[in-house]
């Protein structure tokens, strides 16, 4: 794994770039004194401020010394003084850093403070303060700046170590009885060092820019030695008639300054990348920042024959870019229909494809991904043929999302007041009170107590229910006939899980809004959704009325997933049915039915052939041998162990058994 | 998993029990307190329970009640404890207890999100050796076998033990942290909500895992959780918390027949693949403020047939319930149902 993210940073080719014009500074800086001094020291009073020239490349300064000599001369100086800056900073601030994160908390905090204070100085102010202090000259730069960086390496290697040191895995190794020094060489530096060696990197191209201001200043490197910074300012003196002298060392210091920016990206960058994997986590936590504002009311609907729906998706697949240059396709061909005041429960294993349908739905999915549907219609209108701005207005009022994570959808800096009104004071046009009131009537609805002193609330002051429920006030305050809740309930307890379950009936019943609601636990799609919707490897594989399908599950798949659940009248002798294998990753992705790897039943035509969705009945299923309505008892591919078909634990009161 | 060597670790642990009485984990009267003076935190104030070798004890309640904490105490990762945490007998609550009785050995703990228990920076075979280098006194050759046997156990022999975390999906983790849970040999695991971030297919398999496992080595697991069919599934006895303290403690007919109000609405909410229940009364409100819990009854600012409903009941308000003692008392509440009642 070492060696690929290796690759993948060396690969990029910000690094390639960066490396290259760092090779070339450093071997300037190597024989730049020995081949370039004299030239740069030879002074020719004749030759004083000259313009380019042929013999000149940058011209000359005052005393006639050549430019470009001196700026190659003087770059070991720049960059070693600028290098000794950084290692000064890194030296006293990650230390100082690393203990505030071990003091008891009272230490820690008051460490924290300080670092905190010397923060908010701008780190150049600071810098020439203590260059006024120390007395002018390169050491004091070099003292001044490495000082002025430390506050922020210290408050980077707190943070970093303070969150390594409360991970779960160094809670598990303590349980193990590690020891401190073990722990600190296995489990905090592998983990922090990536990132201070980024911060390092990036340190100093800052470090760099800010001695030659200190040269220029003339505080920093003083004649007849020389730096960057100096031959900038001797240069800028003559700005008007010779340009070219400050122009190349300024290009000097950019390009430096640049090549280290570079290198830092693409290693932070490369540190990050899984190699190309479409990460659910990463999608949904893409997604979840693009909420739709609320907008205007939505464009009428066009005329058409067939009766309105809240939502309509053709021939929905969504892409990749996959390793390699490749493409792959999470979703793949999904047909959906929502009714009007219809709710439809979609389910399914993580990396189903079920939140990329979602957000795909509503125009969501996060660049790099891309969408290609046939038809996609929200409350009855063409999305596809819409003007962008029509669209923007339609997904504000129209249509509705929610997430699982309130915390990353609600602004943590902005009391709710805020988030609650102010797009509907733009939008809507109404005034600050009216909007107030709204607000108020809308988390009432959501059976939040005292909203009007909620509203001076952060979201942090709340639970996690609650910010929730906050979320589908927010996403309802505009009247939406689609609501799309991406398991809003998973991160909750059961008490607060059962209450939103609640408010989306009464919500649906009273305003006869439509709902998708994605989840992995059947049993909250049973016990809110007409419909029921089973994704697997991108592609629905049953969908039919819940209850049915709860009761008489017909595709292998769906009767091994429903066998797992266990519930309050589970057998407990027996062990649970599981499904033996994993969910097929979208980069290898099997040729027939998805589901073939893992399906008992599966025969060379399911390996070959994707079985396409075909109505039956109430149902449409995707399975060239489904289970059948007289098949009880029989054991459906896949299941891990001939006991799931034994009728002990399966039995569900008030339905049929439940077939296995 | 080779016959000599398990039969070797048999004996090894007949040893090993012979030193204690057999009573597995006990916490008496158990405290926790997050920092100190008017902030001060009692996220667990007061808790008696017992998980016997062998058994399943699982602790359910809403986030917040103070589940993790007691998980936490025991391992030693909770800040100022009160009360006793006796392991086989042994007072083990405080550092210099646990190192005499091999603490760390003996009680092990699983994490609810595989993917931040495992140290992203060392492979498999790196965080199964360290156990094992910790605690067994394996030679390097002999701690290589274990480590494959260990990983034959949660069925992921053959899967590369050279390979990084990142390498594998959620319950692959959860079955790597599983074996190094059990590289030690514990006699008491400490199972925080691990099958909580898996999809139901995974958590099935990992349940039947932790089953297997303990009909094998007679562990005793301290299961915690927030999924009622979860505890019911899994556990012996359960004992539901709430802000703090336990409330109710009970084996089966907990589910079929509960006694404290809290705990029949934790099922009511339950979702299930039964037909909806339409009419379930949702419980009023969120959970108090946990600096600040109510007096008497702390479930009274909730409480279906409490004084919020039921004028005359105001010794909810005035006096504490008695405490829950697993032995004895089963129920905290001042007004339990005189027969057990149906659901
Ligand atoms: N490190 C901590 N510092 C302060 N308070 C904490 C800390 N950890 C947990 N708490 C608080 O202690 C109470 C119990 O938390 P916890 O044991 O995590 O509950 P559970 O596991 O049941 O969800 C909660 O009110 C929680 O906010
Ligand atoms: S029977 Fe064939 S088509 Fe049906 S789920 Fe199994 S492998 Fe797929
Ligand atoms: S003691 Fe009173 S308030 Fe508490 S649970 Fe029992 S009836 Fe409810
Ligand atoms: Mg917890």
């Amino acid at each position: 794994m070492a060696s690929r993210r290796l690759r993948a940073i060396v690969g990029a080719p910000g690094t390639v770039v960066g490396l290259v014009i760092l090779a070339i500074v450093v071997v300037v800086a190597i024989i730049g004194p020995a081949v370039w001094q004299d030239r740069a020291m030879t002074m020719n009073v004749m030759e004083a401020r000259q313009g380019i020239s042929a013999s000149h490349w940058l011209g000359t300064d005052v005393l006639g010394r050549d430019v470009l000599a001196r700026i190659l001369a003087s770059t070991r100086t720049s960059l070693l003084l600028a290098l000794a800056a950084v290692l000064l900073g890194s030296a006293i601030g990650f230390p100082l850093g690393a203990v505030a994160g071990l003091l008891p908390p009272r230490g820690r905090r008051l460490v924290g403070r300080g670092i905190g204070i010397a923060l908010a100085f701008p780190g150049i102010v600071t810098a020439l303060f203590i260059c006024t202090v120390i007395g002018i000259g390169a050491f004091g730069g070099v003292l001044a700046i490495g000082l002025a960086m430390a506050p922020g390496f210290a408050r980077l290697a707190q943070t970093l170590g303070t969150a390594v040191a409360g991970s779960d895995y160094v809670a598990a190794a303590r349980v193990l009885g590690v020891r401190r020094g073990a722990l600190l060489r296995r489990y905090v530096l592998p983990n922090i060092a990536e990132p201070l060696l980024i911060t390092v990197t990036m340190a100093a191209s800052d470090a760099l820019i800010a001695l030659a201001a200190l040269s220029y200043l003339g505080l920093g490197v003083q004649p007849p030695s020389y730096d960057w910074g100096r031959v900038l300012g001797e240069g800028l003196q003559d700005i008007y008639t010779t340009p070219a002298v400050a122009l190349g060392a300024g290009a000097a210091i950019v390009l430096t300054g640049l090549a280290f920016n570079l290198l830092g990206e693409s290693m932070a960058h490369g540190f990050d990348s899984r190699a190309g994997s479409v990460s659910a986590r990463a999608l949904r936590r893409m997604g979840r920042s693009l909420l739709p504002g609320r907008g205007l009311p939505a464009a009428p609907p066009e005329p058409d024959g067939e009766p309105r729906v809240a939502l309509r998706l053709e021939d929905l697949s969504v892409y990749f870019p996959g390793p390699d240059g490749t493409l792959v396709q999470p979703v793949r061909g999904v047909n959906l229909t929502v009714g009007e005041g219809e709710m439809v429960g979609i389910v399914g294993e993580s990396g189903s494809g079920k939140s990329l349908t979602a957000l795909a739905a509503a125009g969501l999915v996060p660049y790099p991904g891309q969408v290609r549907v046939q038809r996609r219609e929200i409350a009855g209108s063409d999305v596809a043929t819409m003007h962008p701005e029509q669209l923007r207005k339609l997904l504000g009022t129209d249509l509705a999302m929610v997430f699982q994570d309130p915390m990353t959808s609600l602004n943590p800096a902005l009391r709710l007041r805020r988030q609650l009104t102010e797009k509907l004071e733009v939008h809507e046009g109404i005034t600050r009170a009216e909007a107030t009131e709204r607000a108020i009537l809308a988390l009432t609805d959501m059976r939040i107590t005292a909203a009007r002193r909620r509203l001076d609330q952060f979201p942090h002051e709340m639970s996690g229910g609650m910010r929730q429920r906050i979320m589908i006030a927010m996403g309802l305050m505009g009247s939406p006939s689609l609501l799309i809740a991406d398991e809003p309930t998973t991160a909750l307890d059961v008490t607060v899980q059962a209450q939103i379950i609640d408010l989306l009936r009464a919500l649906n019943a009273e305003h006869g809004t439509a709902v998708v609601l994605i989840s992995h636990d059947v049993s909250v799609i049973n016990e809110l959704c007409h419909r029921m919707v089973v994704m697997y490897g991108g592609r629905i594989v049953e969908q039919g009325p819940t209850a049915e399908v709860i009761a008489a599950p017909r595709h292998p798949y769906t009767a091994a997933l429903l066998a797992a659940v266990p519930t309050l009248q589970t057998g407990r002798e027996e062990p649970l049915a599981s499904i033996p294998g994993q969910p097929p990753s979208p980069t290898a992705m099997p040729a027939g039915c998805p589901f073939a790897p893992r399906c008992a039943a599966a025969d060379a035509t399911c390996r070959q052939e994707m079985p396409p969705l075909i109505p039956d009945g109430q149902r449409d299923l995707a399975c060239w041998h489904p289970l059948s309505e007289s098949d009880e008892g029989r054991a459906p591919g896949g299941l891990a162990s001939p006991r799931v078909g034994s009728p002990a634990g399966r039995s569900i009161p008030g339905t049929r058994r439940v077939r296995t | 998993m080779t016959n000599t060597s398990s039969a070797e670790r048999a004996d090894a642990r007949h040893d090993r029990q012979s030193a204690d009485d057999g009573s597995g984990l006990v916490l008496a009267d158990l405290r926790v307190t997050y920092g100190a003076g008017a902030t001060a935190l009692r996220a667990v104030d007061g808790v008696d329970l017992s998980v016997p070798r062998g058994s399943t004890l699982a602790l359910v309640g809403e986030s917040g009640c103070g589940k993790s904490t007691i998980a936490k105490a025991i391992v030693g990762l909770a800040p100022s404890v009160g009360g006793q945490i006796l392991l086989g007998g042994m007072d083990v609550t405080t550092e210099r207890g646990r190192s005499a009785a091999h603490f760390r050995r003996r009680v092990q703990m699983i994490f609810q999100d595989p993917y931040s228990s495992l140290n992203p920076r060392m492979t498999v075979a790196a965080t199964l050796d360290e156990a094992l280098a910790l605690h067994t006194g394996l030679n390097r050759v002999d701690r290589r076998a274990r480590a494959a046997e260990l990983l034959d156990l949660v069925a992921m022999s053959g899967t590369g033990a050279d390979k990084y975390p990142a390498e594998f999906s959620g319950g692959q983790r959860q079955r790597i942290a599983i074996a190094r849970a059990l590289a030690t040999d514990p006699e008491v695991v400490i199972a925080d909500e691990i099958t909580s971030a898996l999809d139901v297919s995974v958590q099935a398999s990992i349940l039947n895992l932790m089953r297997e496992i303990q009909a094998r080595t007679g562990v005793a697991v301290l299961l915690i959780t927030h999924n009622l069919a979860v505890a019911r599934y899994f556990s012996h006895r359960t004992a539901v918390m709430y802000l703090g303290r336990i409330v109710e403690n009970g084996d089966e007919s907990l589910y079929t027949a509960p006694r404290h109000p809290y705990t029949r609405a934790l099922l009511d909410a339950s979702p299930s693949l039964a037909a909806h229940r339409e009419d379930r009364v949702p419980l009023a409100g969120d959970l108090p403020d946990p600096h600040d819990p109510p007096s008497g009854c702390r479930f009274r600012s909730r409480c279906p047939v409490g004084p919020l409903t039921h004028q005359d009941r105001t010794v909810c308000i005035d006096r504490e319930p008695p405490v829950v003692d697993p032995a004895g008392l089963a129920v905290a509440c001042h007004f339990p149902p005189e027969q057990p009642a149906g659901r």
